[in-house]
């Protein structure tokens, strides 16, 4: 049957794409099965593999005239199964249009088809001096259409922003196939801010075809200076007491005892294995500036409770310190047969009692957890360790991640700073929103694609879907944590 | 002296309100300050008042946070957040000490700052609105990342109040700076500032504000005491004036010499910064290009088919009537899907209609 179905439609395509753009034998649909959340697979029906714009065009109107599901997909490498496959549907890859169209030196600008990397747009204006701020830790990988798609973060967003406030224009394919631009090149777009609605919309608005970046010109200095400590909370506490000085590092980072050490152990980044806590914090700008504000920081650090702070000597050093921030992931994927990487944001005043509970957790459910985090954004990222060979651990381990997020929740947090909602987080949606507010997000949707073909399934739970995840996770009517005061 | 905002909730109120209007489909008009009344086309109805609402829901500076009830004076936040050493970091146009906070979200204008360090929607964290059914619905949250579900507390910046009542929302804040200084240099033509200022942005440099009027160009340095002396001595140029309150409020020479001369008619071209975009006429030019003030309204539809040209817009900022609305109509595409979303948030249409496009 759907042998049938995918051979019907692999015709269908081929009328407009080459042979080779048209993936349709199982054996290669594999490579596209899940994204950088592997727990989840499917195989679609097909994968293509447009080149233009014109050709995503002819893809988007036949699926919508047959109610074909889309799934756009860029390097897929989402942590929250945003380009999961669908099992009635394709995949439509932007691989192919991985092209930087134009660089414009004075206005500080690039046109990119959705498939470059990232970090393909910092090296190729390096030369000029800029730079594209946004910096996922996956940048060398992920693509500026998924960057769009999830509203991505890096560890300079704190000063930066993240990927909305980064963007300047999308040229997007709406769901019946229509182009449309979006753009706010002017710096005063008029009328409803639909740029800023597709930041985020996780592929179920349209299909970006076509971004203009902001660029930004390299600072002339940065250091870093790192912060070790005894205790996460003192840590977590010095980064609020930073901010408070009216000091905006260009990024503020924390891992704990578990997370230094696998990094160590992987990168030798020269990180105390002893601390229960450093803090990587980097400033930039003029010498001068810098030079001021890493004073203030190493006095506001000790202030806090530092052990010690150690300021990279030179710009080996300082890219050196960050090598174990930057590898943190794999090499906790080093220690541990799998890692589930959760992504909720809290205030920043309640690090220090979220950390605790994370701690309580892990030891309840006897599951580890490493965290290395945005700290200045307040954006977590527990690292729950578990190994899913064994019978039930996969299951045990999304339970503890639910907990977390509903205690970011709790705390006037969110279930997810940068990594979508996904098919992941969807059953959490039902908690931090209302049903009105689900409804809304439906009724949204309906307004650009009312067929549903643009990655259904993800992002926004349906009714039937927030009732099985209550009966699940609400007991006797009461919601996790009562004991703390609700947002 | 410690600021005090009175604490004020009217939501239940105003829900009351819209349930009543939109069981008839009649229409309301929402008021706040009424600071930016002149701003967007004339619209129709009852007044729903909602400058009352008011309160400091959260305000913790060491967040960078601060969630308001829509209906507080401009005025009085900023001095408030000036209190801790912080600022609005899109340095919002009150154009009275009535303004609030609501009107600043719904016009979504932003200062002289903008270029440089973003406009409203890029501070805006979340929302807490009432839609045309009278219900409550809360967008985003109070903290700086939040990518769960789509993200319409930005939806609302700009939106001119058509798409609900905002009763509260979060904005990041940002700590004032050490310290700011504006030096002035020559540049004959507009073309020539352009290219200059644009230049200096493709530097690592404590830029804020730029202005050319007249062959003159006003640039402010924004940043720590070091940081703006190595720039100043960088860049040289002469002291120059702080004009960018003026700017910001329109009590520059440029806008008071518009309402004697000029029926009061005042034109904003929004373009790409670097543009070149001939124009006979005495302007005023803000944003490293991206903004520029014309008097008058003559050329209307010849200027606004030459700004959509390169992806800009003109807003007939003040003066804008029936046959000369405010705004530059969309492509189709986009204004049905305005229509659509408009729908969804306010299906009996009742809230300031046509204020941003007509039939809307
Ligand atoms: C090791 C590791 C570290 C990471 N670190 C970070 C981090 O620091 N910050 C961060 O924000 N994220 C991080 N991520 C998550 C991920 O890299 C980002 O979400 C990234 O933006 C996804 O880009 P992608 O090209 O891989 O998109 P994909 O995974 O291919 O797709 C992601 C979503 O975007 C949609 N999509 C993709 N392209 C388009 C398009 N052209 N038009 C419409 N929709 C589209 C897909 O349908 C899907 O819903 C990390 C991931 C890994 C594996």
């Amino acid at each position: 049957m759907a042998d049938n179905k995918r051979e019907k439609l692999s015709g269908m395509f081929r009328e407009f794409l080459d042979q080779e753009s048209v993936v349709d034998q199982p054996t290669s649909l594999a490579a596209y099965e899940c994204d950088g959340l592997s727990a989840y697979r499917q195989l679609p029906l097909l994968v293509v593999l447009p080149e233009t714009i014109k050709q995503v065009q002819q893809v988007v109107t036949l699926c919508h005239e047959h109610s074909i599901p889309i799934v756009s997909r860029g390097a897929g490498t989402s942590l929250s199964g945003g380009a999961l496959p669908h099992q009635d549907g394709i995949v439509l890859s932007l691989a192919k249009m991985n092209r930087i169209l134009n660089i414009d030196q004075l206005s500080r600008t690039a046109v990119v088809e959705p498939g470059v990397r990232n970090l393909a747009v910092s090296e190729a204006v390096q030369h000029l001096g800029l730079y594209y701020a946004p910096d996922p830790s996956s940048q060398i990988a992920c693509s500026i259409g998924g960057n769009v798609a999830e509203n991505a973060g890096g560890v300079h967003c704190l000063k930066y922003g993240l990927t909305v406030h980064n963007i300047l224009g999308v040229k997007l394919i709406l769901p019946n196939g229509e182009l449309v631009i979006l753009d706010q090149q002017s710096l005063q777009s008029q009328g409803y801010d639909l740029l800023a609605l597709i930041i985020g919309s996780e592929g179920m608005l349209g299909v970006v075809v076509e971004v203009t970046l902001k660029l930004l010109p390299i600072p002339e200095c940065a250091r870093v200076v790192m912060g070790i400590f005894d205790d996460v909370e003192k840590a977590g506490n010095s980064v609020a007491d930073i901010i408070a000085k009216g000091i905006i590092p260009a990024g503020i980072e924390l891992m704990d005892n578990p997370a230094i050490r696998a990094a160590e152990d992987f990168v030798k980044a020269g990180y105390p294995t002893e601390a229960e806590a450093i803090l990587i914090c980097e400033l930039d700008g003029t010498e001068e500036e810098v030079e001021a504000q890493i004073t203030r920081v190493e006095a506001v650090m000790k202030a806090a409770g530092a052990d010690e702070t150690r300021l990279a000597r030179d710009e080996a050093e300082r890219l050196l310190f960050w090598s174990g921030r930057k590898a943190a992931f794999p090499a906790v994927g080093r220690i541990s047969p799998d890692y589930y990487c959760i992504d909720g944001t809290i205030p920043r005043k309640t690090l220090g009692v979220v950390l605790n509970e994370i701690r309580r957790l892990s030891e309840e459910y006897k599951l580890p957890v490493a965290n290395v985090f945005h700290a200045g954004d307040g954006n977590l990222h527990p690292l729950i360790l578990y190994d899913a060979n064994n019978e039930g651990e996969l299951e045990k381990t999304e339970e503890l991640g639910s907990k977390i997020l509903q205690l970011c929740i709790a705390q006037g947090g969110t279930i997810t700073g940068e990594h979508g909602v996904g098919v992941e987080k969807i059953g959490e949606m039902c908690v931090q929103f209302s049903e009105l507010e689900r409804n809304q997000f439906h009724a949204i949707r309906d307004s650009f694609d009312s067929n549903g073909i643009m990655n259904p399934g993800k992002g926004i739970p349906t009714l039937a879907r927030c009732a099985e995840f209550n009966s699940m996770h609400v007991h006797h009517g009461e919601l996790p944590f009562p004991e703390l005061e609700r947002f | 002296m410690a600021i005090k905002i009175v604490e004020r909730d009217l939501h239940e109120e105003f829900q009351a309100k819209i349930r009543e209007a939109a069981a008839k489909a009649e229409a309301l008009k929402i008021v706040g300050g009424g600071s930016k009344a002149f701003y967007g086309n004339a619209t129709e109805g009852e007044a729903l008042e909602v400058s009352g609402h008011s309160g400091v829901i959260d305000y913790d500076p060491a967040e960078l946070v601060i969630t308001l009830r829509a209906g507080c004076k401009l005025k009085d936040v900023k001095a408030l957040l000036a209190e801790h050493g912080q600022m609005f970091g899109f340095e919002p146009p009150g154009f009275s000490d009535e303004a609030t906070i609501g009107g600043v979200i719904a016009c979504g204008l932003s200062g002289p700052r903008r270029a440089f360090s973003g406009a409203v929607r890029d501070f805006i964290l979340g929302v807490k609105i009432l839609d045309g059914r009278g219900d409550v619905l809360n967008f985003g949250g109070r903290v700086i990342k939040n990518v769960a579900g789509f993200d319409l507390s930005r939806l609302m910046v700009g939106a001119m109040g058509t798409l609900g009542v905002l009763l509260e929302v979060s904005l990041r804040v940002i700590p004032e700076f050490e310290t700011e200084t504006t030096l002035g240099f020559v540049h004959e033509s507009a073309e020539e500032h352009i290219q200059w200022i644009n230049e200096l942005g493709g530097r690592p440099l404590p830029l804020s504000a730029s202005m050319w009027y007249k062959g003159q160009s006003l640039i402010r340095l924004s940043g720590s005491e070091r940081g703006v002396n190595s720039a100043v001595a960088k860049l040289g140029g002469e002291p120059g004036e702080n004009v960018w309150d003026q700017l910001k409020e329109q009590s520059h020479a440029f806008f008071s010499d518009i309402s004697s001369k000029n029926n009061g008619h005042l034109m904003r071209i929004a373009l790409p910064p670097t543009t070149h975009f001939q124009l006979n006429q005495d302007q005023l030019i803000e944003w490293g290009g991206a903004q520029r003030w014309l008097h008058g309204d003559s050329e209307l539809e010849v200027l606004r088919g030459r700004a959509s040209h390169f992806h800009g817009n003109l807003c007939v900022f003040r003066g804008s009537s029936e046959s000369k609305p405010t705004f530059q109509l969309p492509s189709d595409a986009v204004l049905t899907l305005h229509r659509s979303l408009k729908s969804k948030f306010d299906p009996a249409r009742i809230f300031n209609r046509g204020r941003l496009y007509p039939g809307l």
